[in-house]
């Protein structure tokens, strides 16, 4: 007698169902329920921005493999073609820039393309110059001096404690009082987000990089370790007293090459852990905060906790991007403290440490895409360098061989026939 | 207010170069406010300099070739006008059916036009004939150190036995359109522009 039940019909009736489940269940979950409560997994975007990418690759590489490959004179219309894109428009010189504003904020710095309107704007216009110049910039320059020369007198008489928990705290708190100075002289409206994942001792606090005044911004809410170059001028001064008060890591100009020195001070300062945590921006220039550009290793090479801090600014009041090619930094400080406000937004993004079998240059990218996607910028792979600097060869080479590929792929075909 | 006011494009220009480029006025304004970007020196003309400065291009094997289609013979500089002409050369064919105006002579992005700007890449020396030397030299450009010199030879003569019809070893422009033409030029050699 036959059995009535198959155990391999058993198992296909199984394996279907699981099946079946498991289709159900992942439309439910990725496609029903957020078009219920109308969230968005970002997938359609995904799956639209892979076809646009594959539709680019795929149109050079069927034209060419539809015939056994061979040099043709059109090949040149490729390159022609993406060069004159790149003329017309590319990701990165436009990041070196101011970002264009989509509407008047009553600033003759950021009217780049609007022409005079009408007679009421320019009033307007007028009375904002009135109160900015006339009001606002003489009191915030009073601040700005007695925040300076606070920090620069407190800071020295604490540096005449001997060191211990009374010098911390002091310092600490001379330290927070004249950032909050600086920071009413800026008129900068702070949002912190995520306070709870504030940098603590022993680690490295990462941040995007706009303008100077980002140094104020974090400080003023937390204590950190600065690392720089020695200055000469106020500045010097500056730095100067600073040390004296808490241990900041300043570099004198010859050492800031000598990459090994430079490493080993910072793991020095870190094994401490009575010391601050240090305050470090990966992309070594400023950025003028659409996108964040290429994290330099140096920073994720050393065993430390890394807390990540995304800044963006609102540049609607007031546009706190540093072109240090077109404005010193005194006449920036003066356009800063002539404009409306800075308005910007600080997120503490959660600790994050090298993994397993990742290296410096993967941990930094993976810690540079969680602070450009917190802080909405766009995520790029050039280096900040190219502001001053060429790009490198390297890159070039690399579509060369590319195309190189191509043809050579006929010439051994056509040896082995 | 005062050095920008100089530099601002006139209306009487933006019909000028609509006329003759072709490109809306939107477009045009786009593009100043690009080629001012771009004009480091602020001097309303850029250098090879300033094109080199692109990231993007600067890696491309045929970057300084392109760059040198935007300087007409011997000069240095180009000013806005010229920048306009060579990017009419990448419009799309089909924009100048919407176009209200059409010019009384070829439009620069028509076929010809588009074909002329990719042989002009190639004839190096601006002789109107791409002789066998000035191949070999563009295709390294565009292989770097990959590809031996025979391997390139060969490529090169290959390239020129069939599109030479007057067997003078070289390629003149109107071979050069022979060959080109059941290739797609008007796609490939066009650029959209997003509005």
């Amino acid at each position: 007698m036959e059995l009535f039940f198959n155990p391999f019909d058993n198992l296909v009736c199984i394996l279907l169902g699981i099946s079946f489940t498991v289709w159900f269940t992942s439309l439910l979950v990725f496609i029903i329920v957020p078009a219920i409560f109308g969230v968005s997994f970002g997938i359609r975007r995904l799956y639209m921005k892979s076809l646009l990418k594959i539709f680019e690759v795929r149109t050079w590489v069927v034209q060419r493999t539809h015939r056994p490959p061979e040099f043709e004179m059109s090949d040149i219309f490729y390159f022609a073609r993406r060069g004159v894109e790149s003329i017309m428009d590319d990701e990165v010189t436009k990041r070196f820039s101011a970002e264009e504003l989509e509407s008047w904020n009553l600033l003759t710095r950021s009217n780049h393309n609007f022409h005079y309107i009408s007679l009421r704007l320019t009033v307007l216009w007028g009375l904002g110059l009135l109160i900015r110049y006339g009001i606002l910039l003489p009191l915030r320059v009073t601040l700005a001096f007695t925040g300076v020369g606070l920090l620069v007198f407190l800071t020295s008489i604490v540096g005449l404690f001997p060191n211990g928990r009374m010098k911390n705290f002091m310092s600490e708190k001379v330290h927070l009082m004249c950032y909050r100075i600086c920071v009413r002289a800026l008129t900068a409206i702070i949002t912190y987000h995520d306070s709870e994942n504030k940098p603590k001792n022993g680690g490295i606090c990462v941040a995007n990089h706009t303008s100077p005044i980002d140094v104020i911004i974090l400080a003023s809410d937390g204590c950190y370790a600065m690392v720089g170059q020695i200055h000469g001028g106020l500045m010097g001064v500056i730095q100067r007293s600073m040390v004296k008060a808490c241990p900041h890591i300043w570099f004198e100009r010859s050492e800031v090459k000598d990459r090994h020195l430079v490493a080993k001070r910072l793991s020095d300062h870190v094994e401490d852990k009575s010391k601050l945590p240090i305050l470090i921006f990966p992309e070594g220039t400023c950025i003028n905060n659409t996108s964040v550009m290429m994290f330099k290793k140096g920073s994720f090479e050393i065993r430390a906790t890394v807390y990540p801090v995304a800044i963006k600014y609102d540049p609607r009041f007031g546009d706190a991007f540093w072109n240090s090619s077109k404005f010193g930094m005194v006449n920036y400080l003066l356009r800063m403290m002539s404009s409306w406000a800075i308005v910007c937004s600080v997120w503490y993004l959660p600790p994050m440490s090298r993994e397993e079998g990742e290296d410096a240059v993967q941990f930094a990218n993976r810690v540079k895409a969680a602070i450009a996607r917190q802080g909405g910028l766009v995520d790029l792979l050039w280096d900040g360098g190219l502001k001053r600097g060429k790009v490198k060869d390297t890159f070039k080479e690399e579509q060369q061989k590319l195309y190189s590929k191509m043809l050579v792929g006929t010439q051994e075909d056509r040896s082995r026939s | 207010m005062g050095s920008r006011a100089s530099t601002l494009l006139r209306e009487e220009e933006i019909e000028e170069i609509k006329k003759e480029t072709g490109f809306s006025h939107s477009q045009i304004t786009r593009l100043y406010s690009r080629f001012t970007s771009l004009d480091k020196g602020e001097n309303g003309t850029l250098s090879r300099e300033d094109f080199q400065r692109i990231p993007e291009l600067a890696i491309n094997p045929l970057g300084d070739r392109i760059i040198n289609a935007f300087f007409p013979e011997g000069e240095d500089q180009v000013n806005f006008r010229g920048f306009m002409r060579t990017l009419a050369h990448f419009r799309p064919i089909e924009d100048n059916e919407k176009n209200k105006n059409p010019p009384t002579s070829e439009p620069l992005n028509s076929r010809t036009n588009k074909l002329l700007f990719a042989f002009r890449l190639y004839d190096l020396d601006r002789d109107d004939k791409i002789s066998r030397d000035e191949l070999l030299q563009v295709l390294r450009m565009m292989v770097g150190v990959n590809i031996s010199d025979e391997q390139l030879g060969s490529i090169a003569d290959r390239t020129i036995q069939e599109a030479d019809t007057n067997g003078d070893n070289s390629i003149s422009f109107s071979e050069f359109i022979k060959v080109l033409e059941k290739v797609d030029v008007e796609q490939k050699m066009s650029i959209r522009f997003l509005h």
